[in-house]
């Protein structure tokens, strides 16, 4: 479904990826892990487009993101849930969702979807008149993951979901990413909390210094020695 | 005693009347700070030109008054999307005082083009409303009729960013500029459409602004300044404080002026601004961050 070769990314002063490839197939759940700083979010942000990649390739189903327009990745099915939520603060649940539905495909569906997300998250139908800035973190991730959802995506990112939460609400979160997956969704996630990440994952990628150092099923990572030691501080 | 209660209710009503219309002053240019990010500092240079157009078209050509107005919003709609399009756009990435030498260059030069064009001479529609007399009060009817268009205007602005898709990604931009795409909206395209809202805002107020003033290629300093300290006292692309900010200014110039002269009005409303600017630096309705 997705499929990266070779991508580079440089901010102006450093570079944070090298040589990155990396393979997400339909249906699957692909974490990748890391220490901070390893180029995460970077990767993230070169899949959807918020970065232009300086070398290599990025591939959605046959169509060359790096060539698309960014506000044009979300129309091939790419919904990107930022770093720490990034939700519009002053402007009301629903308002944030209908943001979520503003590409001219998914603007007949809004109800449709609206009704999912919300049933998915009743939470977000109580509070939907509220500001989305005065929720709880918890809620508001919800919120987050909710307009991502609206616009009924066939790859969803998440990157790293579970910051900044408490542990009960980072339980019902890597819930939620079990659920997605049963409903058909194709899920990438970049996590520093990695035990539970690989949980609720198929397979993972092991990101450091901005290079792939390790690959594998989720549960051949947890059981490797090495892996554990080297790269996941366990 | 009852006499000078008329009197009190009518500068009231005056501040009222004229707070309309600042606040519709307002409104353009917070757009378009709250948006895109710049200051407009030519941008009652846009109405002066609007002015003229209302001149022109009504008073010299004979259109009808309203065809006139309709055809002067939209002209400068597009003077605003001009505005965005030649020297907004290339400036994005600058440092501030760039744009705002840019935008003031701006003004400067239509200024200068609308002396060597249409002269220095007052001009106006010739057009003489009524004054209404109603339970011992004077109002004139054209500041009526710009309170009213202006308040018509706002509520057709905020539907337009309360209840469409493109209004919601406006407000949207405004909070958080760098995931916008994510949602698959066009930043470019949103800055034009915001940029033509502004400009016909200001298209808007030309229009009323000519009822009541004569136009002349300085008009714009009579009106730039003082929608400059709204949007300021009301925090700078805060529409609500705007809003505000455009009555309490208001008030102030219509009770200075009933208590001594309409100058000493704006005397009292800017020294109202200095000193709030000591004891609310961030303006009236500032966010907490």
């Amino acid at each position: 479904m997705l499929a990266l070769k070779s991508v580079r990314a440089d901010y102006t002063t450093f570079q944070a990826l090298f040589d990155v490839s990396l393979e997400v197939r339909q249906g699957e759940a692909v974490g990748v892990i890391g220490p901070n700083g390893a180029g995460k979010t970077t990767l993230m942000r070169v899949v959807s487009g918020l970065l232009r990649p300086t070398g290599g390739s990025i591939v959605m189903e046959g169509v060359d993101l790096v060539k698309t327009p960014p506000h044009r990745i979300v129309e091939l099915g790419i919904a990107h849930v930022p770093e720490s939520r990034r939700l519009f603060p002053r402007m009301s649940v629903e308002d944030n969702l209908k943001m979520g539905s503003f590409m001219r495909a998914a603007r007949p569906k809004f109800r449709r979807r609206l009704d999912v997300v919300y049933e998915l998250f009743p939470r977000l139908r109580e509070r939907r008149a509220q500001l989305a800035g005065s929720m709880s973190g918890g809620e508001q991730q919800m919120c987050a993951i909710g307009r991502a959802l609206m616009s009924e995506p066939k790859l969803l990112l998440l990157d790293e979901p579970s910051a900044g939460l408490a542990p009960v609400v980072v339980e019902q979160v890597f819930d939620l990413v079990t659920r997605l997956r049963a409903a058909g969704l194709t899920v990438l996630i970049v996590e520093q909390n990695v035990q539970q990440v690989l949980r609720v994952v198929d397979r993972a990628y092991v990101l450091k210094a901005g290079r792939i150092r390790a690959a594998g099923a989720a549960a051949e990572l947890l059981a490797s020695d090495t892996i554990r030691e080297a790269y996941l501080g366990i | 005693m009852a006499i000078f209660d008329i009197f009190l209710l009518e500068a009231l009503l005056n501040g009222v009347l004229l707070g309309g219309v600042l606040a519709l002053l307002s409104l353009g240019l917070n757009l378009i700070f709250g948006v895109i990010d710049v200051v407009w500092i030519c941008y009652a240079e846009l109405i002066m030109l609007g002015m003229y157009g209302m001149y022109f078209l009504y008073t010299v050509y004979h259109a009808p008054i309203v065809a006139a107005a309709a055809v002067c919003i939209v002209a400068v709609a597009i003077l605003g999307v001009l505005l965005h399009v030649l020297v907004i756009a290339p400036l994005l990435g600058a440092a501030p005082i760039n744009q705002l030498l840019a935008t003031g260059g701006v003004l400067f030069f239509l200024q200068s083009a609308a002396t060597v064009l249409f002269g220095v001479e007052f001009k106006n529609l010739g057009l003489r409303l009524p004054v209404l007399k109603a339970a011992g009060m004077f109002i004139s009817y054209s500041r009526l009729l710009a309170f009213v268009a202006a308040l018509v205007g706002m509520v057709l602005v905020y539907l337009f960013m309360t209840r469409t898709y493109t209004g919601t990604a406006i407000r949207a931009i405004a909070q958080d500029r760098q995931i916008i795409p994510l949602m698959g909206v066009n930043s470019r395209r949103i800055y034009l459409v915001t940029s033509a809202l502004g400009g016909g805002l200001a298209g808007l107020a030309a229009c009323l602004l000519v009822l009541q003033y004569d136009v002349h290629p300085f008009v714009g300093l009579s009106f730039g300044p003082i929608t400059f300290l709204i949007c300021v006292l009301g925090s700078l692309g805060n529409f609500v404080g705007g809003f505000v900010a455009a009555f309490v200014f208001a008030e102030i110039i219509a009770l200075g002026g009933l208590y001594l002269d309409l100058e000493w009005g704006y005397v009292f409303a800017f020294a109202f601004f200095i000193v709030m600017m000591f004891v609310r630096p961030e303006g009236l309705m500032a966010r907490r961050s």
